[in-house]
């Protein structure tokens, strides 16, 4: 039984004058996400090298391995997701409400603003100057402008949200109508309360929700809300079942925020709480399945499409890894798991699934499909999208399973009370492995980085005329997603 | 459930504020009556290994320090101590918290336990979730002050599997003698657990001695001597 998504991309009613969308706005943040990505993976291969012994850069205190360990983890978070989201925004809200985001000069604003967190955030972490909160080390002088970026982001997107004429939004609109407010609560909750007014036990379950919120509430929501609209449209056809994606946003929206306890289990938070995290993270699972079975249900039928579209590709690993993520979590979360893998690099490799092997491959995919459109011509060299592919999938996958499987094995020797250099010897060749598909990682990147940029010089040009022209474009998607 | 006005009130605001509730303000109530304590107030028994620095650095100390009461130059030093191992993100490699199971405390001691974590050093928390190096809430006074300067130099010298970093500018241009961050981060951690016994007297805390020995070689147990594990060797040196 297949439901019909309702319509979505309303309006456009009469002929703009001005185009839907900022295409530039797009492109910078694309542009400007990859370059913060690019410092970000140099950072982790830094540090994967200090576990080795072997430091590269020179021992001096701004160029210290733990302060280049933050670098790694919040210039994904701010400098990477945040701007490919905000790419991914500015392309996808004009279409699904047919209205234009409130200004381009507060696009530019936001621009500004966000990057110039960024490098606050990257410049103050080579200092000194980090915060104690997991995922947000921006020191504390920046955490006031985050909330102001937070406050931009809502006041550039909710107005074409609530100016649609539509009066039943389709699934993407509802992820980012919440996600806009969740970050901006998140944030708040996370960054000040601990800090300045509350300590110790009291403060300890908001660390843990602001980590897992961060993850929840704004990176998923907007992951989702991408992979329910480019999905359709690279396939040229409806969501599979609009009722999924209905309990999939609402069980996000219900269970999600309950969770964030769970990073520290056997910590000194009461133990009604910690079960309580238990019990809603093993129930997320229920939820993640519905939308993984949207997807593939979706793409049931086009199985062809993963030989010719490298943007599905894509998406098609970046949903199987969300299967493989969440089971984990389903297992991972219990007592028993938690024992044995709670401080190990099983840990590290779930993130790096997650964040990586998820959403970064999703912004892959919708980067792969837009940057032909962006920039007016076709990919310069297939050969490096097809390279680029592979090299990050199997580098990424190697890793997830040789960080978990030396998590597995630090663990149980940890539970037998081995000695700390036997466990660090014996992880060691894990960590070696790891540091190789690190550069497999890199490497695949900079096949995407060099395309990108050749693609933009010297690509071969698809349209002269590379002006937005709203009817042609948008007829194309309501048929994708189900309007007509 | 698919009007923008709905989405934004019951998933955005609603269930936010109910998890809210739930897992952040709930947990809140069982520790609300525990007093948050100052730096000044933690330093008023600076632990013997500060005041052994002050004997064994004098010129150092006092260049730090300044020529003030121990418990005016511990505070000092413990506030800075903090602020290194947040900056130098050392929280993200050593854990701060002792679970009651996966025998951490067999291998660290006294699990941890609320009212240890309610002062200004720990706003935020600095549990930790990865243990790459050992766990510290009840490092302090494991090692000698001796140790620490050797070890904050160049950990593998007197550690040789660790993957620590090092951090020569914790030291005076001749790398020997600590600076005021160098004596800050070894005041931090050499108090840190040294509480336990003045608030429990029930305390037991098993040594913790593994680095004290030399990397292990892996047992071969030759027919008939297979009694011998290297966690033997932990417990009994």
């Amino acid at each position: 039984m297949v439901d019909r998504a309702p319509s979505t991309p309303a309006g456009a009613a009469a002929p703009l004058s001005r185009p839907l969308v900022d295409k530039g706005l797009v492109k910078w943040h694309l542009i400007v996400a990859m370059t913060w990505f690019g410092i970000a993976l140099l950072a982790g291969l830094f540090y994967s090298l200090q576990l080795l012994q072997h430091w590269p850069l020179p021992k001096i205190a701004v160029l210290s391995p733990g302060r280049i360990r933050m670098i790694h983890t919040n210039m994904i978070a701010f400098g990477f997701l945040t701007n490919a989201f905000l790419a991914m925004l500015y392309w996808t809200i004009p279409r699904l409400t047919g209205q234009r985001v409130l200004s381009s000069k507060l696009g530019w604003l936001i621009f500004a603003a966000w990057n110039g967190i960024v490098l606050a955030t990257y410049v103050g972490l080579h200092l000194g100057q980090a915060q104690a909160i997991e995922w947000g080390e921006t020191p504390v002088w920046v955490d006031p402008l985050v909330v102001v970026g937070a406050l931009l982001v809502w006041l550039q997107f909710y107005p074409p949200i609530v100016r649609t004429r539509e009066k039943a939004l389709y699934v993407s609109l509802w992820y980012f109508s919440a996600g806009f407010i969740w970050l901006g609560l998140t944030y708040i909750m996370g960054n000040f309360f601990p800090q300045y007014l509350v300590a110790g036990n009291a403060a300890g379950p908001l660390l843990g929700l602001y980590i897992h919120d961060l993850v929840g509430l704004w990176v998923t929501p907007m992951g989702w809300g991408m992979m329910y609209f480019f999905v359709p449209i690279i396939l040229k056809k409806p969501i599979w079942s609009h009722a999924l994606s209905l309990v999939g946003f609402w069980g996000l929206a219900f269970f999600y925020p309950l969770q964030g306890v769970h990073h520290f289990l056997g910590s000194p938070i009461p133990m009604f709480a910690q079960y309580s995290a238990v019990i809603s993270t093993i129930a997320i699972e229920i939820v993640v399945t519905t939308v993984i079975i949207n997807f593939f249900m979706t793409w049931r039928g086009s199985e062809g499409t993963l030989q010719r579209s490298i943007p599905i590709r894509w998406f098609w690993v970046g949903a199987l890894n969300y299967f493989i993520t969440c089971l984990q979590c389903a297992f991972q979360v219990t007592l028993t798991f938690q024992q044995v893998i709670h401080f190990t690099d099983w840990v590290v490799g779930h993130a790096h699934m997650v964040m990586f092997g998820v959403f970064s491959f999703w912004i892959f995919g919708m980067t792969e499909h837009l940057w032909p459109k962006l920039t007016g011509h076709e990919w310069w060299s297939s050969g490096l999208r097809r390279w680029s592919f592979w090299l990050t999938t199997l580098g990424l996958g190697s890793m997830f399973l040789v960080l978990t499987s030396s998590g597995v094995v630090e663990g149980f020797m940890s539970l037998n009370l081995a000695p700390r250099a036997t466990i660090l010897d014996t992880v060691r060749p894990f960590w070696m492995v790891r540091s190789i598909t690190g550069l497999a990682i890199i490497a695949g990147f900079a096949c995407l980085a060099v395309n990108m940029v050749m693609t933009a010089r010297a690509g071969r040009i698809t349209h002269v005329d590379t002006e937005y022209t709203p009817y042609e474009e948008v007829g194309d998607e309501e048929v994708a997603l189900g309007a007509v | 459930m698919e009007r923008f006005s709905f989405v934004f009130l019951v998933a955005g605001l609603l269930f936010f504020g109910l998890a809210f509730a739930v897992s952040g303000w709930i947990p809140m109530l069982p520790v609300q009556h525990l007093e948050v304590r100052s730096v000044e107030q933690l330093a008023q028994q600076p632990p013997l290994e500060f005041l052994e620095l002050k004997e064994q650095y004098p010129e150092a100390f006092a260049k730090a320090f300044g020529d003030v009461p121990p418990e005016q130059a511990f505070a000092d030093a413990l506030r800075t101590g903090h602020r290194i191992y947040v900056a130098e993100a050392c929280w993200h490699c050593h854990s701060q918290q002792i679970r009651p199971w996966g025998n951490d405390e067999a291998r660290y001691g006294r699990r941890s336990f609320p009212e240890e974590y309610h002062n200004e050093l720990n706003m935020p928390p600095l549990w930790g979730t990865r243990r790459i190096g050992p766990d510290l809430i009840r490092r302090g006074g494991k090692q000698s002050n001796d140790w620490h300067v050797a070890h904050f130099y160049h950990p593998p010298d007197v550690s040789p599997y660790s993957v620590m970093p090092s951090y020569p500018w914790f030291y005076e241009d001749d790398g020997l003698t600590p600076n005021k961050q160098g004596l800050s981060i070894i005041a931090y951690v050499q108090w840190l657990g040294s509480w336990v016994e003045t608030v429990d007297e029930t305390v037991y805390e098993i040594p913790y001695l593994e680095e004290l020995y030399p990397p292990v070689e892996r047992p071969q147990p030759a027919a008939g001597e297979g009694e011998e594990t290297p966690t033997d060797d932990v417990w009994n040196p």
